[in-house]
């Protein structure tokens, strides 16, 4: 079994042409990361106002968790039977897939980015207004980069599950690591169905690992505790320090 | 929506099937998650292997997982054995690292309290780190609810019958009736674990409640 | 107290799933059940696959024999051929209704014969020894490759063979099996010579097929010959001269040793009495006006007799 996973993931045919892996892997990062985006234009600003107004909370959360609950197969077929006969070319089909995509991504990138502001530290809210920031300052200046992490946490999660649901695309007959699945089950080449699922994982993987990357340098040390400071000031040494009093753990 | 009138005996049997079908695995999964949750607390070492381990089970395409099942374990083809297995295997996945933090979040005060009361280890962790760590426990078992009850309904493209069957008997037929009844029965019957869940988590923790009945 | 509290929740939420384990213990809610009042002539397991036609006909099947007293379990919609026939092979299934030419040449590699007694000889032969085809129907449903009026007009299509010079510029598509099986892809090129820009994979000759080629994404597409959307549409299907798609006529395929005296007789009843133009019109009631198979089939073996 392991040997046949290991040769079809070998095979030089399989890494070239229409149905090669790069190329279905190329579709699947686009189907992720196009329905990823367009759940984070919608998410956090809305997650961002619900955290700062406090307004409409009960309603969002509520519906986040009902909308957690839709069973993407289902979602899919809806969004082909609406969307399908009122739209041509090969949009009739991305369509559906990305509307479930969408649908799947909110709900944890909603959470993180109103957690996110609800647990900023009162604090430095305070300092913010104390400083005489409005409103809209201290969203953007203070609350926003201290509701990062959590922010961050929630694309990460979002992330991780459109990867892995992204996969159904192929059930409307669309590109995406799915298609081996798909294709797989309907030939019985349990080879290729194997090889489809380690590569979407391995892609899960990567993808995780360049989002926690980027967190980390979007991130302000401030909040990760990740600076030693080397020198205070010390006024009795006369001499202004000559390196930055925060400098970033190796 | 007469379709549903006239079908409502079938709704329910698949209804019946998917709570079956999404259901066991979530108490077989905590089952095996205590144990493994634990072992990730107890050992310092194991619980990065552990997180890392059941993160990279859950990100196994569920399609993938119902297909390749029944060649790994040799069981039959439609056997719904295979369906249980890979649910019990995410629903593990979720809850390992929920059962470590959880578990985690009891005070140590409290856990050093319990041992010089004399409760050795095995009788402290029933009695007092695990009832500690229900609420945050049955968190993690809601989130592995909802997302059971979605997952078993990619089990229709192998034929296994549950509320999915609606979607894939409704799409090849075109007929959008069937797939917008088992979407709502879906979402119902996640909500319905989940107020499961919730209804008993507020009966095990009798003692978050008396606090704010006391004042 | 506390400890009973608990104990009581528990049981309410275990009750809840053993309802559910309970209820569930049939394997199958969709299940008919046989008749209780007739002595029981054994059990048997019909299959479908995925697609309405083989639902509507493994309904038939099941509805004529539990009429005889036959103990039925129906499981419905499980997949392409190549994921049915293991479960045929390891017992999960016993019945399934199957089409003759596609069958013979899945079974076997050189098969030759194209019309409808040659291939069901052919196919008694090729079938493997744990299993048997019954008597066959005069009901067709042949795979057709289908296109718009538009492309058949602008190309001068009248049969596959008229594709071969414009193939390379035209997309088909078909079931993911196609890309694979003999009837498809690679019977395409070896009976017509055509190598096609790429391949589609949708669903079998469903909505996804149908929507694809109304929307131009492929040119040319697989469909059976009974779907309504074909004349729904004004599709046109290509004539097959050189027979890719030989004869295929309904068949039950079972597994010999539960084939008994009763059950071969309601299924060669049932095949006797079904045609082309029958089931042609019993596709229509379940896809286009959206009744249920069980009752279509149900009306079917009334009016014939049968159930």
């Amino acid at each position: 079994m392991i040997n046949n996973i290991f040769a079809w993931l070998t095979d030089g045919a399989h890494w070239q042409g229409y149905d090669g892996i790069p190329r279905r892997l190329l579709e699947h990062l686009a189907y992720s990361f196009t329905a990823l985006l367009i759940a984070a234009l919608i998410a956090i600003p809305l997650g961002l106002y619900i955290g700062h107004t406090g307004r409409g909370r009960f309603l969002v959360v509520n519906a986040v968790g009902a909308a957690r609950a839709i069973p993407s197969l289902g979602l899919l077929f809806l969004a082909f039977f609406w969307l399908g006969p009122r739209l041509s070319g090969d949009i009739a089909f991305l369509a559906p897939a990305g509307l479930v995509l969408v649908v799947l991504a909110i709900p944890p990138i909603l959470s993180g980015a109103y957690a996110g502001v609800e647990g900023v530290d009162p604090d430095a809210r305070d300092a913010a207004k104390g400083m005489g920031m409005r409103g809209s300052q201290v969203l953007r200046h203070v609350e926003f980069p201290c509701a990062l992490p959590l922010i961050m946490s929630g694309v990460r999660s979002g992330m991780l599950q459109v990867i892995a649901t992204a996969t159904i695309a192929a059930v409307l007959g669309l590109g995406g690591l799915g298609r081996f699945l798909i294709d797989g089950l309907a030939t019985q080449d349990f080879s290729q169905t194997a090889s489809g699922a380690i590569l979407v994982a391995v892609l899960a993987l990567v993808v995780d690992l360049a989002l926690a990357l980027v967190q980390r340098s979007v991130v302000s040390r401030g909040l990760t505790g990740r600076y030693r400071p080397v020198e205070t000031f010390n006024p009795d040494a006369g001499a202004t320090p000559s390196a930055p009093a925060l400098q970033q753990n190796a | 929506m007469t379709w549903l009138r006239d079908h409502f005996g079938e709704v329910l049997s698949l209804t019946v099937q998917h709570i079956y079908l999404a259901g066991v695995p979530l108490i077989l999964g905590l089952l095996i998650a205590l144990p493994l949750g634990w072992l990730a607390r107890r050992y310092r070492g194991l619980y990065p292997v552990l997180i890392i381990g059941t993160g990279l089970l859950y990100t196994i395409p569920s399609l993938a997982l119902f297909i390749m099942l029944p060649v790994l374990l040799g069981t039959h083809v439609l056997d719904r054995t295979n369906v249980l297995i890979a649910m019990t295997i995410y629903t593990v996945a979720l809850l390992v690292r929920t059962v470590a933090d959880g578990l985690g979040a009891v005070p140590d005060a409290v856990n050093q309290s319990a041992t010089a009361m004399g409760y050795k280890r095995g009788r402290r962790f029933v009695s007092v780190e695990l009832p500690l760590a229900v609420p945050v426990i049955s968190a993690g078992l809601r989130v592995a609810a909802v997302s059971n009850v979605s997952i078993v309904s990619v089990a229709a493209l192998i034929g296994v019958q549950q509320l999915g069957s609606l979607f894939t008997d409704g799409f090849s037929r075109a007929f959008v009736e069937p797939i917008l009844v088992g979407v709502v029965a879906c979402v119902l019957l996640a909500l319905l674990f989940d107020g499961v869940i919730l209804g008993v988590t507020f009966l095990a923790t009798p003692w978050l409640r008396a606090g704010k009945a006391s004042g | 107290m506390k400890r009973t509290r608990i104990a009581l929740a528990v049981t309410a939420a275990a009750t809840l799933f053993g309802v559910a384990a309970c209820g569930s213990g049939s394997g199958d809610p969709l299940a008919t059940g046989g008749s209780a009042s007739k002595a029981s002539s054994g059990s048997i397991v019909v299959g479908s696959a995925n697609f309405p036609e083989s639902a509507l006909l493994a309904e038939i099947y099941a509805g004529a024999l539990s009429a005889k007293g036959v103990k039925v379990d129906k499981k419905l919609n499980i997949g392409s051929r190549e994921t049915y026939i293991p479960a045929l092979k390891d017992g999960s299934i016993d019945l399934i209704p199957e089409y003759t030419g596609v069958l013979d040449q899945y079974f076997n590699k050189n098969a030759k014969a194209t019309t409808a007694d040659a291939v069901y000889a052919e196919l008694k032969a090729a079938v493997p020894a744990t299993m048997t085809v019954l008597n066959k129907s005069a009901a067709e449903d042949k795979d057709a490759v289908v296109v718009t009026q538009q492309t058949a007009a602008k190309f001068g299509l009248k049969s596959i063979a008229d594709l071969g010079p414009q193939a390379k510029n035209l997309t088909l598509g078909g079931p993911p099996e196609w890309k694979t099986r003999p009837t498809g892809v690679p019977g395409l090129k070896k009976v017509y010579n055509l190598d096609f820009k790429t391949f589609r994979p949708l669903d079998a000759g469903g909505p996804l097929s149908v929507q694809a080629l109304k929307n131009g994404q492929v040119d040319a597409v697989n469909l059976f010959t009974t779907d309504p959307s074909i004349a729904d549409n004004g599709f046109v299907i290509l004539d097959d001269p050189k027979s890719l798609f030989a004869a295929q006529n309904v068949v039950p395929l079972i597994t010999k040793s539960k084939v008994t005296p009763t059950i071969s007789a309601t299924l060669d009843a049932i095949s006797a009495k079904l045609d082309t133009a029958t089931l042609g019109q019993l596709v229509k009631e379940v896809v286009v006006d959206k009744k249920d198979a069980a009752v279509v089939a149900k009306e079917f073996l009334a009016k014939n007799g049968l159930g």
